[in-house]
């Protein structure tokens, strides 16, 4: 059943091409709302066994290399996909009004979505290196033809990033076939390879895959495209894309090579510790709104690695957590960021925004962005507090001094956060305190419908997390680098 | 009695025939008739084949000088067919590129002639009759009807060439008069047990080396290649990169390694370091050239080299289990394939640039995405396929040889996929000069695709989707015969 998030996904970006350009947005909208409703309905089923990396699908592609078309399903996937349902439908919702090439845009749209529908589902290693690499392509167009500042240079960075983190994976792909002779995943999982090829085999996939999650020192990418990007490029960017990498370091990475990843923990540690403080500290003195979330997600991101790397069940579920939470919060910061502010105002720049007495103009914007920061600082009550504490409490037992650090890192974040809100929308100007509120469009259905999705996910995650936790955690104990 | 075979090789000459005596208008129709009769015998003779079975088949035998030994023995099995197959598929690919005047459709006929041949023939003499036989006519191409500096690339070519054809041909005089035979298939059978004993073996194998490494070519004896590809009109281009590089592997498979598989144990390493230079060199080199065509020449060369890191990979290793010599035979005979699909399909679209624009340097482009989106998406695709993008065709051969040769070569396969992200940055900085940016002056008055382009353009492009989703129908060609040769080199 959850296969169809695919199929409907790709089916939709093939009609898409087919049909006038005025129907483009419907169609996306359609085949989004419907990978949403699928990706819902394992949740209200109890007959899908999701502490196993169940199979759905298996059908020989090509038999004679053991290739399959092999898709699964297990608490993790499910969430992941959840996400890439809610930001699609969201990006869909906030790119309403896309009116130049519309239908080659949503085209490019839907491929992204489908492919990551594709990866958090893949259970044979070719399968998922091929859905993998297939999100570049419409990545590069979405941001190279549609995107706005600096838009060439950002989407080469991305490319020229993704196709060097993919070149690492294949090395390690190939050496995990090479070595155990299958590509099923959960075969993989089983099979023995010896210390000498995980020592090395580990950090080259891992941190091939890593370059797509933003790890520091490889995260450079990450500020530069969600700029380039256009709204929707950013929130699948940052919603779903960056989740691609850390969703297949864990799954195949880690999951293949637990004594590598034994070796090289504390150095992922310590990296992620240092890419969550530094992009904070490089976030709080950014003055274009949009870096200031970029950097904002590396930093968030840092969160789950630093879970993946305690290497507990606490950790871990953490991180998955917060692969959805960002994925939500995220999406919304670009959605205010790229839709709604910069739309009508055409600055990102925060001391220009200062001026505008923007909470007045445009209030239902302010809710909204005060609601994502709220979400983004971790306050208790949404989303982002939920997964950052499982994953402090996780680190707590390995990495005691990490979590001192990682504290101070946290208040660094709130103090982006709240310089960024204060100066786009709370900032009042002395001089014309009293003077009328600047006219500008009011904010529109479509942006409300998808700011409200957004916001009713972090929401609902944040006060009863235990809805995906549950699903998450027997997932991870199946683990093997737990045992 | 004519068979299926020679018939094969006998149309393309009779059409250079009915060119030469003919003078008819429009001989590039003439030659592409030709084209489709050869073709139609091509898919006969896979109709004909039959998978399941290894070894040679459908094979013709008639004495010719019976005095040396030299007989005319035309077969195929799963390699040959492929490569037929290939060239029956580039040849109108390249008439279709570029009206060519009668002389050129003539010489190119008879160089698809000696390439069937050569592909089929099981006898050394025969063989080098028709190695040699092509190298005249692309010499001629590219010396007459090439652009410019062609005086200096078709002399340049040729000379390397032919130095390698006569050290060939006195490398297998050596073992002609060491054993009595040209015959490939009784001299692969002798080959385990050494054909040659003393030091002289060096000479005969390093003499055949020689030969083919020129002609793939192989780093360091590659560099008539960028300017023969340069200088060539665009449809001899793709000929020449898309079948004719293939004699060298073809012949570095059929000839050097089950001939001498002793001696490539012992010479493997330094033979892997040159291939993994060609590897990952060729495209820093693509990467920093201005003009296009060489860009692609260049990107050649690492292509090929993929080819040759999985055959030696596996030849060179003292044991290496049968499913990794599988993977990397198949991979091998599939990049071949893919190689001369999309090298060719790259020829084609920077001779579709250089006929709107008169040049082909990569910063006389600028912003054609807005004014010709067809042509380039259509060209991102062939230049997706050849950075080898998963879903298209040259990913499944790339892994496959990867895969093959990682188990007994690890640290070379490694150093080798450091090409794929060269090439990936070569491609992805020509796609952002020439297609993105502001629509540069000199590019405002270009067509987009025409019907007649898109018509040979939409079934390459399909073919290489078809084998990137599903490779199987490719495999079932060559199976058996990869189990064989693996046996042969194990």
């Amino acid at each position: 059943m959850i296969a169809w998030t695919i199929y409907i996904t790709f089916a939709g970006a093939v009609v898409i091409l087919l049909l006038p350009r005025s129907f483009a947005r419907w169609i996306a909208l359609a085949a989004t709302m419907a990978g949403l409703a699928i990706s819902l309905a394992p949740f209200f089923r109890h007959d899908v066994d999701l502490a196993h990396f169940t199979t759905i699908v298996r059908v020989p592609w090509v038999p004679t290399l053991g290739i399959n078309y092999h898709l699964a399903l297990d608490g993790i996937s499910l969430v992941l996909v959840l996400v890439t349902g809610i930001a699609a439908v969201s990006a869909v919702l906030f790119s309403w009004d896309v009116n130049k090439r519309a239908n080659e845009f949503f085209f490019w749209l839907l491929l992204v979505v489908g492919g990551s529908y594709g990866v958090f589902l893949s259970a044979d290693l070719f399968l998922l290196f091929l859905f993998y690499e297939l999100v570049i392509v419409p990545k590069y167009f979405l941001i190279a033809i549609f995107g706005s500042t600096n838009k060439e240079y950002g989407a080469m960075k991305l490319t020229l990033y993704s196709f060097f983190g993919g070149t690492l994976v294949f090395i390690g792909v190939i050496a995990a076939y090479a070595s155990a002779g299958s590509l099923d995943l959960n075969q993989l999982a089983q099979f023995q390879f010896s210390p000498q090829l995980q020592s090395w085999a580990f950090p080259v996939l891992f941190f091939g895959f890593a370059v797509l999650a933003g790890i520091w020192p490889l995260h450079t990418w990450a500020p530069t495209g969600h700029v380039a990007a256009p709204t929707a490029g950013s929130m699948l960017l940052a919603g779903i894309v960056m989740k691609l990498g850390a969703y297949a370091a864990l799954r195949v990475a880690m999951n293949l090579f637990p004594q590598g990843f034994q070796m090289w923990r504390n150095t992922l540690v310590v990296l992620s510790v240092i890419g969550i403080v530094y992009a904070a500290a490089v976030a709080l003195r950014q003055r274009d709104l949009k870096f200031v979330i970029g950097y904002s997600s590396v930093s968030h991101m840092g969160f789950v690695l630093l879970g993946l790397a305690t290497a507990n069940v606490f950790g871990v579920s953490g991180a998955v957590l917060q692969m959805f939470s960002h994925g939500v919060i995220g999406a919304l910061l670009f959605a205010v960021a790229g839709t709604m502010i910069y739309r009508r105002t055409h600055t990102r720049d925060l001391d220009e925004l200062a001026s505008m007495n923007l909470r007045r103009a445009l209030p239902f914007a302010a809710f909204t962005f005060v609601i994502a920061s709220a979400a983004s600082m971790g306050i208790p009550g949404f989303s982002g507090f939920a997964a950052e504490i499982t994953i402090l409490i996780g680190a707590w037992k390995t990495y005691p001094v990490a979590v001192w650090i990682v504290g101070a890192g946290m208040v660094l974040v709130a103090a982006f956060t709240l310089r960024a809100l204060k100066r786009s929308f709370f900032d009042v100007d002395p001089a014309n305190a009293s003077a009328a509120p600047p006219q500008m469009d009011p904010i529109t259905i479509p942006e409300k419908l998808g700011a409200g999705l957004l916001m009713l996910a972090t929401v609902t995650v944040g006060v009863y997390p235990k809805i995906l936790l549950d699903r998450i955690q027997p997932a991870v104990e199946a683990m093997r680098f737990l045992k | 009695m004519v068979g299926l075979i020679t018939f094969l090789i006998i149309i393309p000459v009779a059409g250079a025939m009915v060119l030469y005596i003919g003078h008819p208008k429009n001989p590039r129709a003439v030659a592409l008739i030709f084209n489709a009769l050869s073709g139609f015998y091509a898919l006969m003779l896979w109709q004909k084949f039959d998978a399941g079975t290894p070894g040679l088949q459908l094979i013709e035998r008639h004495p010719w000088i019976p005095a040396i030994g030299a007989e005319y023995v035309v077969g195929i099995d799963g390699l040959s067919l492929i490569l037929v197959l290939l060239t029956s598929l580039v040849f109108p690919f390249a008439f279709c590129a570029q009206k060519l005047e009668r002389g050129a459709c003539a010489l190119m006929l008879v160089m698809h002639a000696a390439l069937y041949g050569t592909f089929t023939a099981q006898n050394f003499v025969l063989w080098f009759l028709f190695y040699e036989m092509s190298l005249v006519p692309a010499f001629l191409l590219i010396k007459i009807y090439g652009g410019e500096n062609r005086d200096y690339a078709a002399v340049k070519f040729f000379l390397y060439t032919f130095l390698g054809s006569v050290a060939m041909l006195l490398a297998f005089l050596g073992i002609y008069f060491a054993k009595g035979t040209f015959d490939f298939v009784t001299l692969a059978d002798l080959g385990k047990s050494g054909l040659i004993a003393g030091n002289f073996k060096w000479f005969v194998f390093g003499g055949i080396f020689l030969g083919l490494a020129v002609k793939v070519p192989l780093f360091p004896f590659h560099t008539w290649l960028p300017d023969a590809y340069q200088t060539a009109p665009t449809g001899v281009s793709m000929v020449l990169t898309g079948t004719l590089s293939k004699m060298g592997v073809y012949g570095f498979i059929r000839l050097l390694v089950p001939l001498f598989p002793n001696e490539i144990k012992i010479a493997g390493p330094w033979i892997l370091t040159l291939i993994v230079c060609s590897i990952v060199f060729a495209p820093l080199a693509a990467w920093v050239q201005r003009d296009l065509k060489r860009m692609v020449a260049y990107l050649s060369i690492n292509h090929l080299g993929y080819c040759l890191l999985g055959l030696f990979a596996i030849a060179a290793a003292s044991t290496s289990s049968l499913i990794d010599m599988h993977a990397a035979l198949s991979g091998v005979f599939l990049q071949i394939f893919n190689h001369g699909i999309t090298a060719a399909a790259l020829f084609y679209f920077v001779g579709l640039l250089e006929q709107r624009r008169g040049l082909r340097g990569i910063d006389d482009f600028g912003g054609l995405m807005a004014r010709t989106p067809l042509l380039c998406g259509w060209m991102s695709v062939a230049m997706f396929s050849s950075l080898g993008l998963p879903g298209l065709n040259g990913f499944v051969g790339e892994f496959l040889i990867f895969k093959g040769s990682f188990a007994t070569a690890a640290t070379f396969t490694a150093v080798a996929i450091l090409g794929l992200l060269f090439t990936a940055v070569t491609f992805m900085r020509a796609m952002q000069s020439l297609f993105s940016g502001p629509l540069a002056e000199s590019c405002t008055g270009f067509s987009d695709l025409l019907l007649s382009e898109k018509v040979v353009i939409v079934p390459v492009t399909l073919l290489m989707f078809a084998i990137g989703i599903s490779p199987q129908f490719v495999f079932n060609i060559f199976n058996a015969t990869v189990v064989q040769m693996a046996r042969l080199f194990g």
